[in-house]
C-alpha cells in the first residue's frame, strides 16, 4: 500500500512549520508511526506533510515546577531518560517502555502519538493522571490545554487546523508516585485497558484508564475505581467484549495503584 | 502530481542519490531504486518487521517512513553487514544456531539485533525476546534465533576485548 500523492515540505524553523500548517488539509509528519500507516490505508489523505521531524522540539528538561516534554521527544528517549527515573515521574517511562516495540520507540513521539489520540494508545491514560497539560502553538497564538480537555473522542482532539503540539508540561509533585499497567491485544500491542495512576502523600489518587472508552478518561477522584467503572461506558469489541474489559479495566487500575503506593512507600 | 525530490544519503557506507515522489516508501526507495532486495516487505502495515533496517543506527520499519525521511542520514540494510565477504557475526551466529529456516524475517531480525547489541553487549534471554517483539518468525519458534543472538552478543564482546 502506498499513500496518495502528498506533497512534503521541510520547514527549517517552528515559525515556518506554523505557516506551512495553515494551508488547508496540511499534516504534520514527526515520527510517522501512527500517521503513515492510516495514510497507506487511505484513511487519511493530506494535502501537504508539514515534516517537523527535524525541528528542536525534543528533550526532556526539569524545571522547579516542571516536568518539560519536547512534542518531538520520542519513547525510546522517554524509556531512558534519567530525569523520569523517579517515583513521581516513573509512569512516564515504564508507559513508553511498552509502547509497540522496539523500531516504532525508535521513531515514535509523544506529541505525533496524542495527536492522533488512538483510544487505546498508551501514553494519554499517563498524561491524564499526571495532570499534564499540552502546550498548543498556531502561527499567530499559544494556548496551554489539559489533557482532560484534549481528548475528545476516537481520534478526535481539541486541536485547532493548523495548530501544533509543541511541548507537554506535567507537574512536579514531590513525594508523589505514579505507575502505568496495562493488558494488551498480544498481536497489535495496544491496551485491551491500560491503567494510569499517581498517588500522593496527603492520600490523593488519580487514575486514568485507556482502551476502554471512546477516548482515554480520568476517573473520578473521589470514587473508588472499581465503583468508577463499574458506572462507565465501557467499549466492547470481537476481541474484548463490555464486561470483560470492564474487569480488565478494574485489573490494571488495581495493579497501577499498588505499584504506585509502593513506589511511594519505598521511596520514604 | 507532487514533483519528484532529488536527495542524498548513505547507504551502507556509500553516498547514493535518490529521486522519488514524497509518497515514496523508504522500503520501495530501497528495492526498486537501489536493488537492495534484502529489505523485505512482509506485512506492510508495520506489524512484522521484516523491512527493518538501520538509519542513523537505529532499528526502524522501512514500510512505515517515507524516503525524503532519511535524506541526509545514514541507511544500513542487510547488505551492508558482510564485509570483504566475511559474514558479520550476528549473521555467521544465524547461520550456526539455526537462527532461520525460510530467511525471510531474517535481514529485519538480524538488524534488529544490531540495534541491541549496540545498547546492551550482553543481554539476558528476557531483553532479547523483548527487543525482537516487533520482528515476527513464522519458522523457528524463536528460541535458535535467541540462542543466535546471544551467541553474537558474545563473540562480538570477545572482539572488543581483543
Amino acid at each position: 500500500m502506498i499513500p496518495a500523492a502528498v506533497e512534503h515540505v521541510r520547514p527549517s524553523s517552528l515559525a515556518e512549520a506554523l505557516e506551512a500548517l495553515a494551508s488547508p488539509d496540511a499534516k504534520a509528519l514527526a515520527g510517522g508511526q501512527s500517521l503513515l500507516p492510516v495514510m497507506k490505508l487511505r484513511i487519511v489523505r493530506p494535502s501537504v506533510l508539514v515534516d517537523i521531524g527535524r525541528l528542536e522540539l525534543s528533550g526532556v528538561h526539569m524545571d522547579e515546577n516542571d516536568l518539560r516534554l519536547g512534542a518531538l521527544t520520542t519513547w525510546d528517549e522517554l524509556e531512558s531518560a534519567p530525569e523520569l527515573d523517579r517515583p513521581p515521574l516513573a509512569a512516564i517511562a515504564e508507559c513508553a517502555s511498552v509502547i509497540g516495540d522496539l523500531q516504532v520507540r525508535n521513531r515514535g513521539t509523544l506529541g505525533g502519538s496524542l495527536a492522533h489520540a488512538d483510544p487505546a494508545s498508551d501514553m494519554p491514560a499517563v498524561m491524564l493522571a499526571l495532570g499534564a497539560r499540552l502546550i498548543l502553538r498556531t502561527a499567530g497564538n499559544e494556548r496551554s490545554v489539559s489533557a482532560e480537555e484534549f481528548f475528545l473522542g476516537p481520534f478526535t482532539t481539541a486541536l485547532a487546523p493548523g495548530e501544533l503540539i509543541t511541548e507537554v508540561v506535567v507537574p512536579r509533585i514531590d513525594g508523589s508516585a505514579s505507575a502505568y499497567a496495562k493488558v494488551e491485544h498480544p498481536a497489535s500491542g495496544f491496551a485491551l485497558a491500560g491503567a494510569a495512576a499517581r498517588v500522593s502523600p496527603d492520600g490523593k489518587q488519580r487514575v486514568a484508564v485507556t482502551g476502554v472508552g471512546a477516548h482515554p478518561f480520568l476517573l473520578p477522584a473521589d470514587t473508588d475505581p472499581l465503583d468508577a467503572l463499574a458506572e462507565a461506558e465501557v467499549y466492547g469489541d470481537r476481541f474484548a467484549p463490555v464486561e470483560y474489559r470492564r474487569h480488565v479495566a478494574g485489573i490494571v487500575a488495581t495493579r497501577a495503584l499498588e505499584r504506585a503506593r509502593r513506589r511511594m512507600e519505598e521511596e520514604r | 502530481m507532487p514533483a519528484a525530490r532529488r536527495f542524498e544519503l548513505i547507504v551502507n557506507g556509500e553516498p547514493r542519490s535518490l529521486e522519488v515522489e514524497p509518497r515514496t516508501l523508504l522500503v520501495q526507495a530501497l528495492r526498486d531504486g537501489l536493488g537492495l532486495t534484502g529489505t523485505h516487505v512482509g506485512c506492510d502495515t508495520s506489524q512484522c518487521g521484516a523491512c527493518t533496517v538501520l538509519v542513523d543506527g537505529r532499528a526502524m520499519k522501512s514500510c512505515t517512513m517515507l524516503a525524503v525521511q532519511a535524506e541526509d542520514a545514514d541507511v544500513t540494510t542487510i547488505e551492508g553487514l558482510a564485509k570483504d565477504g566475511v559474514l558479520h557475526p550476528i549473521q555467521r551466529a544465524f547461520v550456526e544456531h539455526h537462527g532461520l529456516q525460510c530467511g525471510f524475517c531474517t535481514p529485519g531480525m538480524i538488524l534488529t539485533a544490531s540495534d541491541l547489541l549496540t545498547r546492551e553487549p550482553d543481554p539476558d534471554d528476557a531483553t532479547i525476546r523483548r527487543a525482537i517483539r516487533g520482528n515476527f518468525c513464522r519458522c523457528t519458534g524463536y528460541q535458535s534465533i535467541v540462542d543466535s543472538v546471544r551467541e553474537a552478543a558474545t563473540t562480538l564482546r570477545e572482539g572488543n576485548a581483543a
